[in-house]
């Protein structure tokens, strides 16, 4: 008998522990290679919590999803056509203010995400304080404070991740307004992506990036996603398989 | 004391403060970059350590240093707020 495995994808900036919370979540359950086609490390491991098992994916560091580097756009594809049960952001505690750009990126991009306020031991010791409760109401997901060098937080994290994944958490993640011009845009090219993609890509954020401008994910959109099929510890890449 | 002073973040010393107030970037992508860096409008810089050949120069900004070369930070604008040694 199989269970289902869940995807988890682990996202965050550059240095703010995500392989470290990598580490302590898949032990040595673990293996490396490349992205297909690209210079970007790609590492992937498994973890068990409360019989149910999880295939925990860590992306590349990055600020954001938009600027168009290897890295961003392995993240960005990975969330966009992947689709992971459970988006798990990694933010530095000590430096929220940078970390949360990509944070609402995500949101923008997914309601199946839980933000996981890492380096909390830090952040005590230069005397910082984080309202982890109104931070969660506020960006209408689950926040859990971790320290994942320390290994504390990770059950509540888990906790939350399994709540997650198995649909007994409702988010209504923060949805930024932007200024009249743009969300006029927004609204006039809603109904034709909708049409175009279905319900199964986030309708808002590729009106939003349409509106950018943003052609890398136009050459993504067209042609279909290098999906990695996992067999056994190989991977192929249907897109090269196609071409060839 | 503190005199403002309008002028690029490419101008700055090592030890300037510096608030942006405009960042004006031809080629969008690099403007989407510089903004995803932390160099938003309204924001505080801390100007660093220069390369020895002069070039990038290191910015501590939302509490990380990023390191701009001349081209980059001759599109943020913004004042001079303080120096400290």
């Amino acid at each position: 008998m199989m269970d289902k495995t869940y995807t988890v994808a682990l996202m965050g900036n550059p240095n703010t522990g995500k392989s470290t919370l990598f580490n302590v979540l898949t032990g040595l359950r673990q293996h490396t290679g490349n992205w297909p086609g690209k210079t970007v490390t790609h590492a992937e491991g498994e973890c068990r919590h409360r019989g149910a098992l999880y295939r925990i994916v860590d992306l590349p560091g990055t600020y954001s999803l938009y600027s168009n580097s290897a890295d961003e756009e392995v993240a960005r594809d990975f969330l966009l056509f992947q689709r992971p049960d459970v988006t798990v952001v990694v933010v530095d505690a000590t430096a929220l203010e940078r970390n949360l750009n990509l944070a609402l990126q995500v949101l923008e991009m997914t309601d199946r995400a839980i933000v996981a306020i890492n380096l909390m031991d830090e952040a005590k010791k230069k005397g910082f304080h984080i309202n982890t409760k109104k931070l969660a109401a506020k960006l209408g997901v689950p926040v859990v404070p971790i320290s994942a060098r320390n290994r504390e937080g990770i059950d509540a994290l888990l906790d939350a991740v399994d709540a997650m994944a198995h649909g007994r958490i409702h988010t209504t993640p923060l949805s930024i307004r932007y200024s009249p011009e743009i969300e006029r845009g927004i609204a006039k090219l809603l109904p034709l992506v909708k049409e175009l993609m279905g319900d199964t890509h986030p309708a808002r954020w590729i009106a939003l990036r349409l509106l950018d401008g943003d052609a890398s994910l136009l050459q993504a959109l067209k042609q279909p996603p290098q999906r990695l099929i996992k067999e056994g510890n190989t991977y192929a890449c249907c897109g090269s398989v196609k071409s060839v | 004391m503190a005199k403002a002073k309008h002028c690029r973040l490419s101008d700055t010393k090592p030890g300037d403060r510096f608030r942006i107030e405009k960042v004006d970037v031809p080629d969008p992508v690099l403007k989407r970059r510089l903004l995803d860096l932390g160099f938003v409008p309204g924001g505080e810089v801390k100007v660093g350590q220069r390369s020895p050949l002069g070039d990038p120069t290191a910015y501590r900004v939302c509490g990380t240093t990023i390191a701009l070369r001349k081209e980059e930070s001759d599109y943020i604008y913004g004042e001079t707020i303080d120096h400290d040694g």
